[in-house]
Order: C-alpha cells, then structure tokens, then sequence
C-alpha cells in the first residue's frame, strides 16, 4: 500500500532534518509514499487559536486531496497530525462545521468522503513495519547510546490512539530495535512550551530548561523528538536557558534521524550537519560508525 | 493601602457570557465540571497561572467574565492537551480555553507587548497569498512590524538557522493558488449565513 505523504510547512524550513532523514527511513524499509498534490498549510496553530473554522476548512482541503488516490496520510508535525485529527472528529461530531466544509470544498471542485486515516510515522513504523523487521535491516547498530525518548503533546494527545497518552513507548521500541538503549525520562509528555518562547520567554525558557536538565541528568546522552518545535526548542534555546538556570549540552535530534543512521543511510543526506549542539562527539564515543 | 473586596458578589457575573461559553462548539460539557482540579494539577504551566485551569472552568460557566478574560492564564495555555485527557467528566478544556483566548482577540484584550494580532494576521495573509507558510519570511514580516530590534537580537540565532540551512529563503507556494481565496471565501460567507 502506497501512503499519502504530509510533510506540512515546517518541514519544508526549520524541520529539513526530519522531512529528509525520515524519507531516507521510509526508502530503507520499503514504505512507499506519494506526497499530496499540491498540500497546503494547516493552518497549524495560529489559525487553531484566532479562527478555527477556517482552519477546519484548511485541513479538509488536505484531507480531499489525499482521499482521491489513498486510504492512509502520514503526517510527521505534531501541529498538522493534531490539525488534520481534529478536523475529522469536528466534522463528524458538528453538522454546522461540516457544512461550511462542505461547501468550501464545493467551491473549489472537492469532496470529502472521511474515507482517510491519519497516522503518525511513528505509528506506520511500529505497527505496519515493525521493530523485528527493522532490526533484521540494521546496518549501523546504535551500541548502547542513551537516548532520553522526547514526545511532547500533540502526537500523544488528545486523539492519537496508536500509544499511551502519559507514558507512551513506540519511540523507545523502535530505537531499542537499531540497538539504542533509553533512560528514564518522566518528562516525556509534558509540554516544551511550544511557542511560549516568542510571547513569554522566562516561562518558555523555564520549561525547556527542565526537559533538558532532567534528560542530562538521567544519563542520556541524547534527546529524540518527534516534532519540529519540541526540536527547535530545546536545541535552539538550550544556551540560553542554560544561562538562566544552569548550562546543559545535550544534543537534540529527530528519532528518524537516528533510525535513517542505524539503516545505513550518510550523515549528511539525513541532515545530521543541521544541528546546533554537535554529536559527532557523542557518535565517536559510542564507536557508531557510520556512513 | 489599597482595600479590595476579595469576595465576589452575584451582580459581578455577566450570565451572557456563561451562556456563551456553555454553548462553544466543543465546551458544552463544561457543566459537568466536577471541580475536581486533575485539570490543574496536570497543567504544566498552572503553576504560573493567576486562575488555574479548574479556576477557570467555574469563573466562565458562573460568568465572571472580567476576571476570565484579564487572566494571564489563557496565554499561558499551550495547547498541551494534558487537562482535557485527564478530565474524569471528559471536559474539552483545551477547546474551552482556546475559545477564551479567541473571545478575549476578539474584545482586544491581550497583554500589550504580545504581537499575537499581527502574527495572526501576517499568518492568515500568506495563506491567502501562497497557501503555505515560509518560515522566515513569515519572522521577518512579524518583526518588521512589530519591533526590529528583537529582530537584531534574534540575528545570531537567525544566523545559525541559515548556515545550517534551516532558513530558506525561498518562497513555499501551492500551485493552485485560486483556490485558496475560494476556499476562504466560501468560508466566510458561510460563517455569515449562520452566525457562528
Ligand atoms: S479535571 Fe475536569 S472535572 Fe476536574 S476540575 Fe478539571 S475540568 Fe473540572
Ligand atoms: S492544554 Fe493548557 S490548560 Fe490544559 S494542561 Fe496544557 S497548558 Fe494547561
């Protein structure tokens, strides 16, 4: 079965490393994706919290598109899996909302039949692939690193059924699977203040300090993440909320990335030189050699 | 010395406004409330919060509307879900803090320094115009308007986004762009109709 692809607008800019080692993931393990034709934004949050309605509208345009030649859209970003989810359950639950989709889809030639699925890759890779599957393609095992398994909200919560909402696991399976270990990290799920750092920043940089701090101090030698903001923030304010409490160095990655590196792919085809906090260091450390 | 009444009498509420929250699309349960503060308790950010979410949940449906709407706590919110999946009367308080949040837009109740309008509306213009968004180019309009030296701050890591080829400059477009305009249109002109 061939999935429909959404990357979504991110992943197109600040969330490169993710669209292009999790497309390096997918060629490894022959999960076949065709990206939608001509996908638009989401709408993502902003649209969420100012004028939801036009941000059903935004989603179902996505959701149209996909439905015409697939029964499954993969969708990486936390906002836009959240988005297209909440889309479908507002459409079904509000005849009034489903109306104005309706007809602003008539508007420009589309139906849509809710007829699709939308599912995380982290979900596709557990569940359709599966950690024996990846495990027996393993080219670059990942020798014990230690990675704190980093989810953040909107993957897990609130409509995603694939894992546990407090306490999810998929992340750990599949990395465990290319020979990872994972440490303890209780913070998994609670929020990186997503774009808090922008409107309030001492509390923004409150939260991302203590999801750092407290992966560093449980051992882990780096933090995975399955969302382009939970990994802007933590990497890209790390400093300066190390200068506000006290520094930390972990690096942040995407856990496709380290998945892509286990399969075999090259570091600079997945985007590994993208990263502000290097982890070449990390790598030599563990004797991970790879391409 | 200030003195301050620090109980609320019943001519302080504002019942449209309970009625109002009682009825947003994805809110009506807010009855049910059992104030019971999971809600608050996993709220990472309640602990910032002038009223904590289970604060919240009564202060709306009892309509005290002002203390609502002044509150710090609606731009605290996050969206993080961790209230809504943990309420034992499955209450969408997420949903129900983001129609406060719009509400409060709405009335122009929002902390001065926060460039939430004009996000908002540079946002909504490039989905118009482009039907996607270009990261940096959405940044740089917000900042244009809102205050350049920000910007200037935010340069090192501006630099850093770039050298690592995380800010393109290039503008993201959709093909068929019409459709956008359509699409939000029809929108609009529904949302009308029905008054919602
Ligand atoms: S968890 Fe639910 S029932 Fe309990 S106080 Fe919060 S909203 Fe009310
Ligand atoms: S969604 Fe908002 S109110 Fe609810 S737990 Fe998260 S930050 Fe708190």
């Amino acid at each position: 079965m061939k999935y429909a692809y959404y990357p979504g607008c991110s992943l197109r800019g600040t969330g490169r490393a993710y669209e292009e080692s999790l497309l390096a993931v997918f060629r490894a393990l022959e999960v076949e994706v065709e990206e939608i034709d001509d996908w638009n934004c989401c709408g993502a949050t902003t649209y969420m919290s100012v004028d939801e309605l036009t941000s059903y509208a935004l989603a179902s345009r996505n959701l149209a598109l996909a439905e015409r030649d697939h029964s499954e859209i993969i969708a990486p970003c936390a906002a836009c899996y959240l988005v297209l989810n909440k889309t479908q359950h507002y459409i079904r639950d509000y005849p009034d909302i489903k109306l104005v989709v309706t007809r602003a889809l008539d508007a420009i030639g589309l139906k849509y039949h809710d007829k699709v699925r939308v599912r995380h890759p982290l979900d596709v890779l557990l569940n359709d692939v599966g950690p024996k599957a990846i495990a027996a393609k393993v080219k670059v095992p990942l020798n014990g690193l230690k990675i704190a398994p980093y989810y953040g909200c909107q993957i897990v919560r609130p409509y995603s059924t694939f894992d546990d909402q407090g306490d999810p696991t998929s992340m750990e399976r599949l990395l465990e699977a290319c020979g990872a270990k994972t440490v303890h990290y209780p913070l998994k799920t609670t929020c990186c203040g997503g774009s808090q750092k922008g409107t309030l920043p001492e509390v923004g940089l409150d939260l991302i300090h203590y999801l750092l701090s407290e992966a560093q101090k449980n051992g882990a030698e780096v933090i995975t993440t399955v969302c382009p903001l939970c990994q802007f923030n933590l990497e890209s304010f790390q400093k300066e909320a190390g200068d506000r409490h006290h520094p930390t160095a972990v690096p942040v990655l995407y856990f496709s990335q380290l998945l892509a590196l286990a399969l075999g792919a090259p570091a600079d085809a997945i985007g590994l030189q993208r990263g502000f906090v290097p982890i070449g260091p990390v790598f030599a450390n563990k004797e991970i050699a790879y391409a | 010395m200030e003195l301050k009444r620090t109980v609320k009498f019943e001519a302080d509420r504002d019942p449209e406004f309970a009625r109002w929250i009682s009825h947003t699309v994805g809110g009506e349960r807010i009855r049910h409330c059992l104030q019971c503060g999971l809600c608050s308790g996993k709220c990472p950010l309640s602990l910032y919060m002038d009223y904590t979410p289970r604060r919240l949940m009564h202060l709306s449906r009892e309509g005290f509307k002002e203390e609502v709407l002044g509150s710090s706590s609606i731009w605290l919110c996050t969206a993080c879900y961790a209230c809504m999946v943990n309420c034992p009367k499955s209450i969408n308080v997420t949903h129900l803090l983001y129609a406060l949040k719009q509400r409060a837009i709405e009335e122009r109740r929002y902390p001065r320094r926060f460039a939430i309008p004009v996000m908002a509306r540079q946002f909504s213009d490039m989905v118009r115009g482009s039907g996607r968004i270009t990261e940096s180019w959405l940044i740089l309009r917000v900042f244009l308007r809102t205050s350049i030296w920000r910007l200037l701050g935010m340069s090192g890591l501006g630099l850093k986004l770039l050298r690592t080829g995380r800010m393109p400059i290039k503008r993201e477009r959709i093909q068929r762009r019409a459709e956008m305009e359509k699409l939000l249109d029809s929108v609009a002109a529904t949302r009308k109709e029905l008054a919602i």
